[in-house]
């Protein structure tokens, strides 16, 4: 196993009305190569804040952010926002409404000039359905989809350019809970299939035990416990971890497994 | 576009105004054949026949040279719809460009060239077109230069107040992280979504550039006789008010259902397509 992503010394001060904040303070970290890292913390933790760090949206104030072995510069070139790409929490405005779903995603082949030109429509049916959706959505508007086919949409976008790294920004906390199982099996399928990499920012921890195979736990833009997800469930060796856990809903293990009955029924 | 006209023509209101311009539109298309003198467009003069009242064959009456009236009035719509259509063909563009560029790029751009845009919304707009009438020689096409000038900031102003809501939205983050050009984020991605608001903008501002180019004219600053135009006749028969009042009347009149027709157009539309302004 490989790093792909590597923050040494990342921090990030926003200056406002004259006050300066600092969102991430001196964060270290590393993802490998096909892993989906969590990043949990509440609101005004810093995650976002790292995840636009990431993407390029900005840059950091100081440290470096490095993607497979070299360092990424603050203006991005086409080869990394190709390479990293992301899946928004609010599937609503994360779709241009006045343009169909296959121009969405003609968009990232356009741009990157994926496959031959006369092939780009073959091709987008096949994300298409690569995410469960028929090809002929392609034509419709993205008004025309309930949350969870948009939420497909947004992923077979990230995956159109053939990324390696997908930042997920809270990609199921706006859908309802039985879309948002769906939706997360999707997401460790083409995880397995494509060998991807997920950076999985949430604050939802039953999500993270689902999908992660380590986690990272943010306090006020500070890095202050990483492990893998078993570890940190089962001994968390901070306090703020301990509370975030205690937050979550426990289900007992008679219920989970009715659940998982139930889960089979309706799959058929 | 379709379902736009059938909406349009289902509200009593908007059917008036769908009516009134499609009436205008025609008239304006067909001026040589409806018109009973389309040779009274120019510099004719029929002593024999002058100032009268409405009457057979001049439905409107008659000027004071003797030149049918309703035929100018029809001519003269030709001239007020074409000069609408290309001051708005050329004033959409440029305020759209400017409004996204500035709503989009932000920072000093923004500053610039939104103060620019604030400078030409402070002069009262007759002001100008007037001191750029009174600049240049007043023909046809410099009164379309002058309208022109003060029409564009308005779109700008639309524009840009639509692109600085839209910037917070996803899709245009999704667009940047996939390395859209920003030519492509401001027409592909963010223009689609102010087109409805740009539409009916122009329908409402179709009625208004022929009523401000009316009243360049009506000051002597618009087109030039002896092309007929409605603002100069009204104001050359409010001299020869009231015993002459189809002089002013009629062309008057005209100036009216034209404005009212494409603003009841617009109002119909602004609430069927959710532009807001």
């Amino acid at each position: 196993m490989s790093a792909i992503l590597e923050l040494s010394g990342v921090s990030k001060e926003f200056a406002a009305n004259g006050r300066r904040t600092l969102a991430v303070d001196n964060v270290s970290f590393s993802v490998e190569k096909g892993e989906c890292l969590a990043i949990v913390g509440e609101s005004g933790s810093g995650k976002s804040t790292i995840a636009n760090m990431i993407l390029g949206i900005y840059g950091a104030s100081a440290g470096a952010i490095a993607f497979a072995g070299e360092p990424l510069p603050e203006r991005r070139e086409k080869r990394h926002r190709r390479a990293i790409q992301l899946v928004q929490q609010n599937p609503l405005s994360s779709l241009n409404p006045r343009r169909t779903v296959g121009a969405s995603l003609r968009l990232a082949l356009d741009v990157h000039d994926i496959g031959p030109k006369a092939e780009r429509a073959e091709r987008i049916g096949a994300l298409l359905q690569e995410v469960g959706l028929e090809p002929d959505y392609a034509r419709r508007s993205p008004a025309a989809l309930s949350g969870g086919q948009r939420q497909r949409v947004a992923i077979a976008r990230a995956l159109a350019c053939e990324s390696e790294l997908v930042v997920l920004d809270e990609p199921t906390s706006a859908l309802d809970v039985l879309v948002q199982a769906r939706v997360l099996r999707l997401l460790a399928e083409l995880k397995a299939k494509r060998g991807l990499t997920y950076v999985f920012i949430t604050h939802d921890l039953s999500v993270v035990r689902n999908i992660a195979d380590r986690v990272a736990v943010f306090e006020r833009g500070r890095l202050i416990e990483i492990g893998t997800t078993e570890a940190v469930f089962s001994s968390p060796t901070h306090d703020y971890t301990r509370r975030l856990i205690s937050a979550v809903p426990v289900v007992s293990d008679a219920e989970a497994e009715m659940r998982q009955n139930i889960m089979e029924m309706t799959h058929d | 576009m379709k379902k736009t006209l059938l909406i349009l023509t289902r509200n009593p209101l908007s059917l008036l105004g769908l009516i009134l311009v499609t009436i205008i539109v025609l008239a304006a298309i067909f001026a040589d054949f409806i018109t009973p003198f389309p040779e009274h467009v120019g510099a004719v003069v029929d002593f024999t026949n002058f100032n009268q009242p409405p009457h057979w064959p001049n439905i409107f009456g008659t000027d004071l040279v003797g030149r049918d009236l309703f035929t100018r009035v029809v001519y003269a719509y030709r001239v007020s719809l074409i000069l609408a259509a290309v001051v708005l063909i050329i004033a959409v563009p440029i305020g759209v460009s400017i409004g996204l560029t500035a709503g989009y790029l932000g920072g000093w751009t923004e500053y610039g060239l939104m103060r620019i845009t604030d400078i030409f919304l402070s002069i009262p707009p007759l002001v100008l077109a007037m001191s750029i009438m009174g600049l240049l020689e007043p023909t046809l096409t410099n009164g379309m230069i002058a309208v022109t000038a003060m029409w564009w900031p308005w779109y700008t102003r639309l524009v840009y107040s639509i692109t600085r809501s839209e910037r917070e939205e996803g899709y245009l983050l999704a667009a940047e992280v996939i390395g859209a050009s920003k030519l492509h984020i401001m027409f592909r991605e963010i223009l689609p979504n102010c087109v409805p608001s740009i539409v009916t903008k122009m329908t409402l501002d179709f009625g208004f550039v022929i009523l401000i180019a009316s009243s360049l004219s009506f000051l002597g600053l618009g087109v030039q006789p002896p092309t007929p135009d409605l603002g100069s006749m009204v104001a050359d028969g409010a001299k020869y008010l009231p015993d002459s009042w189809w002089l002013t009347v009629f062309p008057g009149l005209a100036i009216l259902f034209a404005v009212f027709g494409f603003n009841l157009i617009g109002d119909a539309l602004r609430e069927i397509l959710g532009g807001d302004q």
